[in-house]
């Protein structure tokens, strides 16, 4: 039983991790007021450019620069489209997912070598792989906390550091005033549209982080349609983790955990069908909103940012 | 000097037509740069793909088999985003609607009499998306729930709901494992009036008239146009806000649900793998180059479907990626959204001296 939760508990975090940094990154943009619906096609989209970096580079590092690189450069179209241009957000992210998956397809088709008719699909490339850490390793579940490759490493120290910076520093409550309240922030001296252009550029990095841990980690190598819909999921989280990125963990580990006991239950040959155990997280989604919105309503508490989805515009008042 | 915007009291008429028509030739010329940058002749290309699309009677009727789930959701979401309520939630609804049209079609075909059958058929699709659309309606209008995140939440169920009854329950015993139930009775099929596509075109025809009269002619209308653009004044003017959302989403859903009725009975003839590729999500596009005007969604459809269907042909005869429809259609949307800056505001240039001081105000 031990072996069989530890092995369940590994597969969950190293499925999470690619959510954590993608959760953490839409946390950060949706603070600043702006909701990002792309983050689907920005996850493919650094998918399958970190894989072709890191193919034609040999480095799984250069992959993972590329796809932040990505990642950003996305989120940047998002906030000139959304800030600048007061394009509405929803529809704006969605273009770049729309836009994101039909380039990152077509990409996939055309970037690889012409020896395999110019796709990706199909090439074996570098790999981030798992550093096992002697001794504690052996830990009875826990221990697949230190069977991870160094991405998940370094994820138990981002989400804490994302929590401190969003709830204890002046950067941080300058960031959550603009989310809030742009008006106010205003007043307070903060540049709101600097300020929601740098959450939702460092939220594209993150999510080009999350994107390419895909390809260069969890399942390596570019397929067509690789995130399957993890970039939704991320949104969801969002909501489930109520905008706090400690929360953001349980979460993915939530989410992790459902992919985890599939393949477990899969191989045993259960009769739970697989679609309503993935039905779970979304269902789940829902009634946490309606039980939030209830809360906050009763408790005058605010989950969500204020302005989360308003453009902000000084010239109408 | 200071570039200042100033919102336009009515949208700009010139800037309505123009902004998709120059969004349209952007996203042509980015798109052919893309093509070049990886190698590819984009006068080629383009050529194949409207050849491919529109060239043909073949062509132009597989156009119109993916525009006629374009039409309709995109009608649907059209009513839902009229009153801003964000309903990305068509696909779901699409799904649903399919699932409940195929359920009547196996399992109902021998106690309904055949001229119902289709009928009762349709029906139960238009139903099953209302009511798919009415959850997140009814958790919006009377609870205050975020609809952009719960309709998009539905969506998942609704497609995996599906595939545990392709995969599972309905699955064809006698289908050699296909995913897909059997094929219905001949009397539950929609009939087809060139290729493949069917009727579904006329419904969309007759949805979009229908509802830009009730848009432009009725107080229903105005009162949905209210809603959307100041709930306080429409309150003031004593609109029922909540149930105007619930009536408009199930209007919404249905139109949804129709559509994915239709591409069952028109095309699959059975439940399949398949249903769910992505029409809702283009629908909230389509509505959103449309400008939200019925009669210019069944154009800017059959456009998308062409772009689809135009993708899919230099696949087969060039051998590029059918995903080339997919980016120029993402393509397309950057120009516009960025265009709506013109359509809905004034650009004032001010000089320094005058510079009103907006960030004091702002402040007060």
């Amino acid at each position: 039983m031990i072996p069989l939760l530890t092995s369940i508990f590994a597969i969950t975090l190293r499925a999470g991790t690619s959510l954590v940094y993608a959760t953490v990154g839409e946390i950060y943009t949706e603070n600043s007021g702006i909701l990002n619906l792309g983050v689907e096609g920005m996850m493919m989209m650094s998918a399958v450019t970190g894989f072709g970096a890191a193919y034609y580079s040999g480095s799984v590092w250069v992959g993972f620069l590329v796809a932040m690189l990505v990642g950003g450069l996305l989120g940047a179209l998002h906030a000139f489209l959304s800030v600048t241009m007061r394009a509405n957000q929803v529809v704006s992210g969605l273009s770049i997912t729309l836009f994101g998956t039909g380039l990152a397809s077509f990409l996939g088709q055309r970037l690889g070598p012409e020896a395999n008719s110019f796709n990706l699909a199909g090439l074996t490339g570098p790999r981030l792989t798992a550093q096992p850490i002697a001794f504690v390793i052996n830990i009875p579940v826990l221990g697949a906390l230190f069977s991870q490759d160094i991405l998940t490493y370094a994820a138990y120290f981002v989400v804490p550091l994302a929590w401190y910076y969003l709830y204890k520093t002046r950067n941080g409550l300058n960031l959550r005033a603009v989310g809030e309240n742009p008006i106010t922030a205003v007043a307070m001296g903060i540049n709101v549209v600097k300020t929601r252009y740098l959450y939702t550029i460092l939220g594209g990095i993150l999510i080009g982080i999350g994107g390419a841990h895909l390809s260069l980690s969890y399942t390596p190598g570019w397929t067509e349609n690789l995130t399957g819909g993890r970039g939704w999921i991320v949104i969801a989280l969002v909501i489930f983790a109520m905008w706090n990125p400690a929360r953001a963990v349980l979460g993915a580990i939530l989410f992790g955990g459902i992919n985890a006991i599939q393949f477990r239950l899969q191989a045993i040959g259960t009769t739970i069908p697989s679609s309503f155990l993935n039905m779970l997280p979304y269902l789940m989604t829902i009634i946490v909103l309606v039980v939030m919105t209830w809360w906050e309503t009763l408790k005058k508490r605010i989950g969500a940012p204020a302005a989360l989805g308003v453009p902000y515009m000084r010239e109408d008042k | 000097m200071q570039i200042f915007f100033e919102k336009r009291k009515n949208v700009s008429r010139k800037a309505i037509v123009l902004v998709p028509v120059v969004s349209f030739l952007v996203a042509l010329l980015l798109g052919a740069i893309l093509l070049l940058i990886t190698g590819v002749n984009p006068i080629v290309t383009y050529q194949a793909m409207a050849q491919g699309a529109f060239g043909t009677v073949y062509g132009f009727s597989e156009t119109l088999v993916v525009a006629i789930p374009l039409m309709l959701t995109g009608l649907g979401v059209t009513i839902a985003f009229r009153m801003r309520f964000w309903n990305i939630g068509a696909e779901g609804q699409l799904v649903f609607g399919g699932i409940a049209g195929a359920g009547v079609a196996l399992f109902l075909a021998d106690t309904i009499p055949e001229f119902l059958l289709l009928p009762s058929i349709i029906l139960a699709g238009m139903i099953a998306g209302a009511l798919w659309a009415g959850i997140p309606a009814v958790l919006k209008a009377y609870l205050g729930v975020d609809e952009t995140l719960t309709s998009l939440m539905l969506n998942y169920v609704a497609i995996l709901f599906a595939s545990y009854l392709y995969y599972g329950a309905w699955r064809d015993p006698l289908g050699f494992g296909f995913p897909g139930t059997a094929r219905f009775v001949e009397e539950a099929w929609l009939p087809r009036i060139l290729g493949r596509a069917h009727y579904g075109l006329f419904f969309g025809l007759i949805a979009a008239i229908i509802l830009w009269i009730v848009f432009n002619r009725t107080r229903w209308g105005f009162e949905l146009k209210i809603i959307g653009e100041n709930q306080t004044a429409a309150r003031y003017l004593g609109i029922k806000i909540a149930r105007n959302i619930v009536l408009a989403l199930l209007l919404s859903g249905a139109l949804s649900g129709l559509a994915g009725v239709s591409h069952v009975a028109g095309i699959f003839r059975r439940l399949q793998t398949g249903l769910a590729a992505g029409y809702g999500y283009t629908a909230i596009i389509i509505a959103w180059l449309a400008q939200l005007n019925p009669i210019a969604v069944i154009f800017v459809s059959i456009l998308m479907g062409g772009l689809f269907v135009g993708g899919d042909q230099v696949q087969m005869m060039m051998g590029l990626p059918s995903a080339v429809g997919l980016v120029l259609q993402g393509l397309i949307l950057f120009p516009m959204l960025a265009g709506t800056l013109f359509t809905e505001y004034k650009i004032k240039i001010v000089r320094p001296d005058k510079t009103p001081r907006v960030e004091s105000e702002a402040a007060s």
